[in-house]
Parts: structure tokens; sequence; C-alpha cells
């Protein structure tokens, strides 16, 4: 590979980690409290039309990320409230978001630009001095996009939050014994209601991140990386630093699948499924590893109502 | 028992009412009037002997796959994978379907490819069930990720000499190998897809639920699934009932293939029955596992499906999906309500009773 193809490997690997990221940071806000979150798939996608609309309709993209951020939020909140107020499997919940935002999504797009695929094109973040071809260009464009620093300042927030603030002390609390966290005089329902909704806001800029990538919003685009998301989680032992590495070894992958994609031929299908395989395979390792250490585990009170 | 039942009744009349209300929201939202939306999917469903017909052959997949979820969630397990299990059951019940001989006579094709799509099914289902059985990987994500696979799985293996050159679907099946339509025995039904492989799902519907109560291995599945804990404790091979389980539950999705590639098309295409993995999951929710239960939400899922298509020039079709997740939230909402509710009251009547005999 010459430097100039590894350089927009890497620029594309580190574009790609981005919705990963921001998904996975989701579910380490969101697991962490003991709230299984498989509906980080379904903000991913709205937060990524809700970018979209709010960027065509006023041109700012922070409007827009924040457009992301709100709706995914919302969609978080309604996720926790199920959860803790309702008394619902979380799952069963997870499934029902996912399937309202493909729908919703879709209706949506239909019903604003009267197309059942994808949005008119936005601009996206621009930066603008940076205009013009070339690796290095592209690569320093790709580190300083706002998308890219908010996320690596998010993933370092949420690490440090959740060992070293009275807040994440709680989370942690919640998600490991809600029955003992309550009766130490903790209120577990708002801490995961409070949880859940910052780490779907997180999840929405992942999403508006990836629309803002396509500078369009196209039905279907999140593409299964909520969940490879949250098996990110899962492999990392539901600690950010960690799981922001494996989503930057998903997104390699990724970023390996288009590279080859082109010269593959016949075995570019195969090669789409290489994502996919990846994190099975990861899961079986880390379940055989499982058991014999208690480092990596999940919160013990995960999914267990207060 | 029956304070059960009525729990589960009201649980899915709370889903029915919240997916009445999200459809009068939706099309409301949209500009157009709700009470001519609803004459019009009634008309283009119920309304005619063949809207009947397709609503019959829109719901045989999703009862397939709703058995298939119901019997996984039996055992504690969250199948979410019936959508890439049906699909590559599609392509297999396709492949072989089409390499069969022309003369060969139905009675022997047809439940050739009836095993055919259950084992293809069962393949896919089986490395989700190994990990989960054996690894302790949670089902829910591996059957996602299997089904992304799969979608690449069907889209490589069409690409590379199953499909007639040029297209994205597999030879035309032999008339020996296809499931006869409804419309062959009852006139009104002509031009809908739907086909005998309704008899198929329904058999199911009703069979799994007999099982569970009839054989070994399926009650000590629903035992597994109340408390793995007890059941190891017992001696009972836990890993094992919840493989068997997971590998049933795939094998039952992919007889969905059997009214989309048998009854309907007669060749398997790529995305040939999709969604019916998804819709298989609100079914089983709605259905709540009585083979009554599964029939009547698989025909009202089918209605919506139909009706999507009937409205389609009004509304989006999508709303359909929109209102699927609303019936499954609202009717599980319902259910953990009237079952708290239920535990309180339980202890109750017993005290009461217990004083009412001591007087």
């Amino acid at each position: 590979m010459r430097s100039g193809e590894a350089l927009t490997f890497f620029a594309q690997a580190v574009r790609m980690a981005v919705p990963y990221t921001c998904a996975a940071l989701g579910g380490v806000w969101s697991e962490r409290s003991g709230v299984v979150n498989i509906a980080l798939e379904g903000m991913l996608l709205a937060g990524g039309l809700a970018a979209v609309i709010a960027q065509h309709a006023t041109g700012s993209a922070w409007v827009g990320v924040l457009a992301a951020c709100a709706v995914a939020a919302a969609m978080g909140l309604a996720h926790a409230a199920t959860f803790v107020v309702g008394k619902v499997d979380a799952i069963v919940s997870g499934i029902a978001l996912n399937l309202v935002a493909a729908g919703g999504t879709r209706f949506v797009l239909r019903a604003l630009y009267d197309s059942s695929s994808n949005s008119p094109s936005v601009a996206g973040f621009r930066a603008s001095s940076f205009e013009g071809g070339g690796e290095w260009t592209l690569f320093a464009r790709t580190l300083i996009d706002p998308a890219t620093l908010l996320t690596i300042a998010l993933v370092v927030v949420t690490a440090w939050c959740m060992q070293r603030t009275a807040l994440g002390l709680r989370v942690r609390a919640s998600g490991e014994d809600p029955e003992a966290t309550r009766a130490a005089g903790v209120d577990v329902r708002r801490v995961r209601l409070m949880a859940v909704t910052i780490g779907a806001a997180i999840c929405g800029l992942g999403g508006a991140a990836l629309a803002f990538d396509q500078h369009q919003f196209q039905a279907g685009m999140s593409g299964g990386r909520g969940f490879i998301a949250l098996a990110a989680v899962i492999v990392s032992g539901w600690r950010p630093v960690r799981a922001a590495m494996a989503c930057v070894a998903f997104a390699a992958l990724d970023a390996l699948q288009i590279a080859v994609q082109d010269r593959a031929g016949e075995l570019r299908d195969l090669v789409q499924m290489l994502p996919y395989v990846a994190t099975l395979a990861t899961l079986a390792w880390i379940g055989s590893r499982r058991g014999r250490s208690e480092d990596g585990a999940p919160p013990a009170g995960l999914g267990k109502h207060a | 028992m029956t304070t059960r039942t009525h729990a589960g009744l009201i649980a899915s009349l709370a889903g029915l009412a919240a997916a009445w209300i999200a459809f009068d929201l939706l099309v409301w939202g949209y500009g157009e009037s709700p009470r001519a939306l609803l004459s019009m999917l009634f008309a283009g469903t119920w309304g005619t002997p063949y809207g009947a017909a397709q609503v019959l052959y829109k719901a045989t997949p999703l009862l397939c796959t709703g058995v298939a979820v119901d019997l996984a969630l039996r055992a504690g397990l969250f199948n979410i994978g019936a959508e890439g299990q049906l699909a590559v059951a599609g392509l297999a019940v396709g492949a072989v379907g089409a390499s069969l001989p022309a003369r060969m006579p139905a009675p022997l094709a047809i439940p050739l490819l009836v095993a055919v799509a259950m084992i293809a099914g069962a393949a896919w289902a089986a490395p989700p069930a190994l990990l989960r059985a054996r690894l302790g990987v949670h089902e829910v994500i591996s059957t996602i990720m299997m089904n992304r696979v799969g979608e690449a799985f069907v889209a490589f293996a069409l690409a590379s000499g199953l499909a007639v050159k040029g297209t994205v679907r597999t030879a035309d099946l032999p008339a020996c190998a296809r499931v006869p339509r409804l419309e062959a025995m009852v006139g009104a039904f002509r031009g809908s897809a739907a086909s005998f492989a309704v008899l198929i799902a329904v058999a199911c519907a009703f069979a799994i639920p007999w099982a569970f109560a009839r054989t070994r291995v399926l009650r000590e599945v629903a035992l597994v699934g109340m408390n793995p804990l007890a059941c190891a404790a017992e001696r009972m091979p836990v890993a094992r009932r919840l493989m068997q389980a997971m590998l049933l539950s795939g094998a039952i999705a992919g007889l969905s293939s059997t009214a989309t590639v048998l009854g309907y098309k007669g060749h398997f295409e790529s995305g040939l029955g999709a969604g019916a993995g998804f819709g298989g999951i609100a079914v089983a929710m709605l259905g709540r596992g009585s083979a009554v239960g599964l029939i009547a939400s698989a025909l009202l899922f089918g209605t919506l499906e139909q009706g999507g298509l009937a409205i389609n020039a009004h509304v989006p079709m999508e709303a359909m999906q929109i209102l699927e997740g609303v019936i499954i939230v609202a009717v599980a909402l319902a259910d953990s309500r009237v079952r708290e509710s239920l535990a309180r009251a339980i202890p109750r009547v017993k005290a009461t009773r217990a004083k009412a005999g001591g007087a």
C-alpha cells in the first residue's frame, strides 16, 4: 500500500469510527445504569434524519447536530421510561423503537421530501480552510472535523464522569445493584432516566455525523452500526475508552471493506459480511474468556427493574 | 389460568387501541382524513374476496415467524434473526427447487422442499444457538449480526451462480414443486397470491403449543425459559434445550418461504419475504403464546401490510411499520400493568379466602 493510500484508509477509518463511537458511548451510559439498549440503531437513524432536516431548513450544521441530539434524547427518554416506569423488558422496548425509527424516518422522508429513499443533500460540516485535494489535507480535514473532535472529547468526558463524579457513581451503582442503591437513598429511576437520555443524545450526534458524512440522509443508512456499537460495548467490558478503541477497530474493518470493494469483484458481497462476522467472532472470543475472570463482566443489575 | 388469559386479552386490546390512536394521528398529521383512509384500508383488505385472500397471503409468513419468535421466547430467547433465517431458507428452497426434475411427483417434491426450508432456517439459527448455549453470548446481538451476514450471503450466492444470469432471481421451480394457490379452489380469490402454505403455517401454530404441553423436550425448554438455574440443579441439559429451542425456532421461521417461494413467486429473488422476520416479533408479542392468538395477530398484521399498500397513494405505507412498533410497546406496557395489579390483588384474594374459611 502506498503511503497515500494508507492515509486515505486511516482517514476513512477515523471518519467511520465517529458514529460507532457515539453509539457505543450511548450504550455505555445506558447499560452502566442497568438499562439494556438495542435502540441505539434507531437513535442513529432518527438522529441522522433530524440533523439533515434541521440543516436543510436553517442552513446551520450546528442546529442540525442539536436537533439530532434532541430527537435521539427524546427516544432515549421514551426507552428509559418504558423500562423504568412501565416495567417493560428493555429489549422489547428497543425492538419497538427501532421499528418506529425505521418506519418513521421513511414516513417523514416521504412527507417532507416526497422520496422514500433519500433526502436532498446538505453541506454538513465544511472546513473551508482545507479545501483542495491531496491525502494529507483529507486526513487533516477528518481529524479537525467538529464531529470527530466532539466525539473524542465525549469519550474523555464519559470516562471521567463514570469514574470520578457522583453522577457516575450513582449510574454505576444503579447498574450493579438497583435494590441496594435505592436502599442507600438514591433515586434509581431518576438516575436511569437521566443516564439513558444523556447517552441517547450522544448517540444522536453519531447519527448526525453519519448523515453529514454522506451529505444526505438515506433510508436505513445506520446499517446495523448501532448493534455493532453495542457489541463494542460488550467487548470493552462496558468501559468507554476501550469501547471507543473497539469502535475504531470495527470502523477500520468498514474502511477496509470499502478499500477492497472495487477490486474484490465477485467477492464483494462476502467482503460486506466482514464487520458482522468480526463482531460475532469477537463476541465468541469474549464469551469463551468469561467466567475465568471477573474483569469485564456486565453490570450485575443489567435489565433488572428497581 | 383464566385471570392470565384475561390479562392477555386486556393487554391486546390496549395495543389495538394505541394502534388506532397512532393511525389517526399519523393520517391526520399527513393532512388526510382518518375516516376516509380507514374505509380505504378496509376496502383494500377485507372488502373484497381478492383483498381478503391477499391478507391471508401476507399473514402466512408472519404466522410462521410469529410462531418461531414465540417458541424462542418461551425458552427465554429473543430470536431477532427470523429475518435472516427466512432469507437463507428462501434461497435454499429456490435453489434446490429449481434443480428438481420436472417429473418428480408433487407429494414428494413439496415435503422435500419443506424440509429444505426448515433445515436452512435452522442452519442460520445454529451459530447464535451455539454461541448462546455454549459461550453465553446474548442471542439478540448475534441474531442481528446473522441477519446482516445472511443478507450479504444471499447476494453473494445469487451473484455467484445461483441466479439466472443478469438477474437476482433463481430459475423457475417446476410445477410439481409449487404449493397450489387458493384460487384453484375458490374462484373468487382469482389473482391473489394466497396458497395452501397457509395450512402449513396454521398447523405450526397449533402443533407447537401442543408439543409444549405434550413432549418432554419442549416442556423442559419451557422450564429452562422460566428458571435455567433451577433446571441446571435438576440436572436438565440446559445448554442443549436452549440450542434445540433456537434451532426449532429458525426452522419454523424458514417455513415462511413455503408461502413466498413455493406459493407465490415460484422462484426466489433478492429481498423476497423481507420484513416478515421483524413482523413476527410483533405477532408473537400480540399473540401471546396461544395458537388462536398468534393466528389472529398474524391476520391483523397481514391486514396492516396489505392495507398499507391500499392507502400508499395517500399516506406512506411505512405508517404501518410505525403502528407495529406502537402495538408492541402498548401491549407490553399494558401487560406489565395488568400483571402488577394482579400480583397485588392475588395475595389479597387469598387472604380474604383464608379469613372466610377460618370463620
